[in-house]
């Protein structure tokens, strides 16, 4: 168990390493952040003095020997547009997206699991058939889209919910969240069914295909016939054998839904990192770019870890080993 | 028009309260709270109001800080803090301030509070782009007593009022300073310890003598201003002021037809027709933003113009077309302005013939717009010795002017016409101007909107010759060069009198455009959009500005 998680740790270390370096060359080599910082009249003396002040005034190799000896020591930098460090940038809008992200993921969960379930037990009844044909139309259109049309039913046309930002919020424990308050939860809804729809859909079709594997299973069959009731059937003996791939899945996908989840929060104006890495793209905020999506790469390290641990917990046969 | 905007009276009940606070509350502001919810289409990047030289944060900074000039809409110069000013001699400035005022905070504003903001503008750390270029020059600024201030320059400086429109004062109690403050170049005393631009997210610093007080910052999610009871001139209208950056602009229009949003600045101009159908007001005004093209017209030595070809068959073989007067006029004569303006902009902008709308001072009035001319057009390039034209790659960001790819299309489609086959290359900004301001195209198209709303500043960057030394043409990048359009522009910007100033700039202008030094395309028309009982006054210089909004019957 130890041996694999230092061999885990090696991994996220080289991949962030390498992430790192990709990045800061491949933003270096796209254009001139002066460019974009200084204002149009700007004449070429303080274009000079905006350059020493940031540091771009050095070369390439000298630039990055700084960034990986100040990384290492825990510093991503500061970013070029806001002048306090890249890190702590990200870390203010992060509470937002893994509100969203998380709601958007119980949401998924909570809803898909038994429509799958259902639409496995009973495949040819006109319910299951309608959830499988609803499940199609959430996966096939696009995103924005939804979105869009999210927006103009709820909130331009019936006004039930407001068509973007993030409510009022309250500081639990040194944490933003709106989670608490009526106004955050009112903002929350559109843009978490709109972020939470596509997950749903995959919930729905993994469960359902699950289940009706399941069901002609040996074990089940023989559970019937000790006289088990369906409902214990369904929901111990069954649940468990489905939950496998849906935890999968949702383990990845919580990690884009935190790490990507930029149309929905562009849609919805929702202030979380998404948002922030392309505003930061667009201004050629080096630091940001960089520390964004270092801390990117450690988080779906971590996501893919945590979904091996429950693995483990999950079926019994599942070893964690050097060798996994 | 006194219950809040947002809860007319509209139900009897309400009329009968309405009629009751109006009879009570006996003017235009009521007992009911009045709240403005603006939608901006930018975020400013710091509080700070000397961080960053930027639009929204300049925006943002004249409700909370306060400079001795300002400008109304229109872009006329008008006295804020300073009472009056006057130009004692051709390096001394004196501004007498306004007496009475007092900061948010209830301290009274003293010339101390404007030494100490000048003091501390060259001090802001990392400044992405600074607004030490305006106090640079200044060699001595003094308060003989504590209403007058006299500022010295080494160079004589005409437009310093102007310049000095673009600077927010601060407390010098709230920031800090512990006694007064005396300016010396390099160097002040008496400053204690300036805050750090991050400071000014918390109100007890960011202290100003604006209509509004700072009142909650959260970054990327909202700006929420109050009403500063203490401000000396008329009432502001509301009293809360929260403005959310909706970057994207689908989701900014929704948030107005969803009632979200009271104003919202920019919508995307397809969507204008549907806003006012809608029952929503849009207003639209005149801006200080220029579209053109500049054509490389550098005749360096070993210098080869970057994205022309097919011009080895011409009278003179492989020469620069665009150095040739004819071929530039030509390619001006083939755009249809008017198809530019009525297809691609939606009849949203004007056609431009010089680089400023008149009124602004060194325009004039209707300054002839280059005709639509297709045959004459043809003309000229064969008698310049292209009568089989050439080719053009025409340079153009894609995500900085309203529609600016698109018109790039059309242009190049117009000039195709004529014999000039033309490809696009169009980029996002980060990459264009880079690619610009190396030198990477023989025609592009870009914007340039002149913060002080005067002629020298769009000759100064756009036609003078270009002169890193010196900075000045610095965004010409076409290297148009024309000495006495040089002379001109310099002599005007040392002369103190403004008829005779913006009487020179007018012959610097006209001289320059004879020679189309460029192709000037139309002038921006800003959109904003209110819900039925505001009225936005639309500014020239394209800023959102709660002091500009009326509430109307």
């Amino acid at each position: 168990m130890l041996t694999y998680l230092i061999q885990r740790f090696g991994q996220a270390l080289v991949t962030v390493a390498a992430m790192a370096t990709l990045v800061f060359v491949g933003v270096y080599a796209i254009a001139d952040p002066i460019d974009m910082l200084a204002a149009p009249d700007a004449t070429p003396d303080e274009r000079a003095a905006i350059g020493a002040q940031l540091g771009l005034d050095r070369s390439l190799p000298v630039q990055f020997g700084t960034f990986a000896w100040r990384a290492l020591h825990g510093d991503l930098g500061r970013s070029f547009v806001y002048n306090e460090p890249a890190l702590s940038v990200i870390l203010q809008r992060l509470p937002a997206t893994l509100e969203l992200a998380l709601t958007a993921l119980v949401l998924a969960v909570a809803v898909g699991l038994p429509l799958g379930l259902w639409a496995g037990l009973k495949p040819s009844s006109g319910s299951g058939r309608t959830i499988m044909t609803g499940s199609i139309l959430a996966f096939s259109l696009p995103n924005f889209w939804q979105g869009l049309m999210l927006v103009l039913v709820f909130a331009v046309t019936l006004g039930w919910f407001p068509a973007g930002g993030r409510g009022e919020t309250v500081n639990v424990l040194g944490i933003e969240t709106g989670l608490l308050t009526l106004d955050g939860l009112r903002h929350l809804v559109l843009p978490a069914v709109n972020l939470a729809l596509f997950k749903l859909a995959v919930v729905i079709r993994l469960a359902r295909a699950g289940t009706r594997e399941a069901m002609l299973q040996d074990y089940v069959r023989f559970a019937r016939a000790k006289g088990l009731s369906p409902a214990r059937i369904v929901g111990v003996h069954v649940l468990k054998n489905i939950l496998l791939p849906v935890v999968t899945v949702i383990g990845l996908e919580l990690g884009s839904m935190i790490a990507f989840a930029v149309v929905t929060e562009t849609v919805f104006a929702w202030p979380g990192i998404g948002k922030l890495l392309i505003d930061s793209i667009n201004r050629l905020d080096r630091p940001v770019i960089v520390a964004y999506l270092m801390l990117t790469v450690c988080l779906f390290v971590a996501i893919n870890l945590i979904v091996d641990l429950i693995y483990a917990a999950l079926d019994p046969r599942v070893r964690l080993s050097e060798a996994a | 028009m006194i219950e809040t905007r947002r809860r007319p009276c509209r139900t009897l009940s309400r009329a009968v309260l309405c009629g009751w606070a109006l009879a009570s509350a006996g003017g235009p502001l009521g007992a009911a709270a009045r709240d403005l919810r603006i939608g901006l289409a930018a975020e400013a990047t710091s509080i700070d109001p000397h961080f960053h030289n930027l639009g929204p944060n300049n925006a943002l900074r004249r409700h909370i800080f306060e400079g001795l000039v300002t400008t109304d809409p229109a872009m006329t110069v008008l006295p804020a803090l300073a009472l009056a000013w006057t130009a004692d001699d051709a390096h001394t400035w004196t501004f007498r301030l306004r007496p009475n005022v007092t900061f948010s905070d209830g301290t009274p504003f003293t010339a101390n509070d404007v030494i100490y903001t000048f003091c501390r503008i060259p001090l802001v750390e990392n400044s992405p782009s600074s607004f030490a270029t305006f106090v640079r020059p200044f060699e001595s600024v003094t308060a003989p007593d504590p209403l007058t201030v006299v500022i010295r320059t080494a160079e004589p400086l005409p437009l310093l009022p102007t310049n000095i429109t673009a600077l927010g004062m601060l407390s010098a109690k709230a920031s800090g300073a512990p006694g007064p403050v005396t300016f010396a170049k390099g160097g002040c005393a008496g400053m204690g310890t300036p805050p750090k631009s991050t400071d000014f997210g918390n109100p007890k610093i960011a202290v100003g003598t604006g209509p509004y007080a700072l009142k909650e910052y959260v970054r990327g999610t909202q700006v929420v201003l109050a009403r500063n009871p203490t401000y000396w001139g008329a009432a502001p209208a509301f009293d809360t002021v929260t403005m959310k950056p909706i970057v994207s602009t689908g989701p900014r229009v929704a948030a107005l037809l969803a009632g979200d949003a009271d104003l919202i600045e920019n919508p995307a101009i397809q969507d204008l027709p549907r806003i006012e159908a809608a029952g929503f007001t849009v207003a639209k005004g005149l801006s200080n933003r220029i579209i053109y093209i500049h054509l490389d017209q550098f005749d360096g030595p070993g210098w080869k113009t970057p994205t022309i070809r097919g011009t080895d068959k011409a009278a003179p073989p492989d020469k620069n077309p665009l150095l040739d007067r004819r071929v530039r006029e030509a390619l001006s004569k083939a755009i249809d302005r008017k198809a530019v303006v009525e297809r691609v902009m939606g009849g949203v902008a004007q056609g431009a013939g010089e680089l400023l709308p008149f009124p602004l001072a060194g325009t004039t009035k209707d300054f002839p717009v280059v005709a639509y001319d297709p045959k004459a057009a043809k003309d000229l390039l064969a008698q310049a010795g292209y009568p089989n034209g050439f080719e053009i790659t025409l340079g153009t960001p894609n995500d900085r002017y309203i529609n600016d790819e698109k018109i790039a299309q059309a242009v190049a489609q117009m000039w195709s016409r004529i014999g000039v086959k033309t490809s696009l290359d169009a980029a996002t900004a980060s990459t264009f101007f880079t690619r610009r301001n190396t030198f990477s195209f023989s025609a592009y198209l870009a914007g340039w909107g002149a913060d002080s709303g005067e002629m020298s500043n769009s000759l100064n960057s756009l036609l003078l010759c270009f002169d890193p030394e010196s900075g000045r043409g610095f965004t010409n990048r076409g290297r148009y060069c024309n000495r006495e359009v040089d002379r001109l522009t310099i002599e005007a910007m040392r002369t103190f009198d403004e008829n005779e100033r913006s009487a020179l700039l007018r012959r610097a202008s006209a001289l320059a455009m004879a020679d189309y030094p460029l192709i000037p395309l139309h002038f921006e028309v800003t959109p904003w959009a209110t819900v039925k009982g505001l009225r936005y006054t639309p500014r020239i210089d394209q800023y959102t500005l709660a002091m500009d909004v009326a509430v109307v019957k």
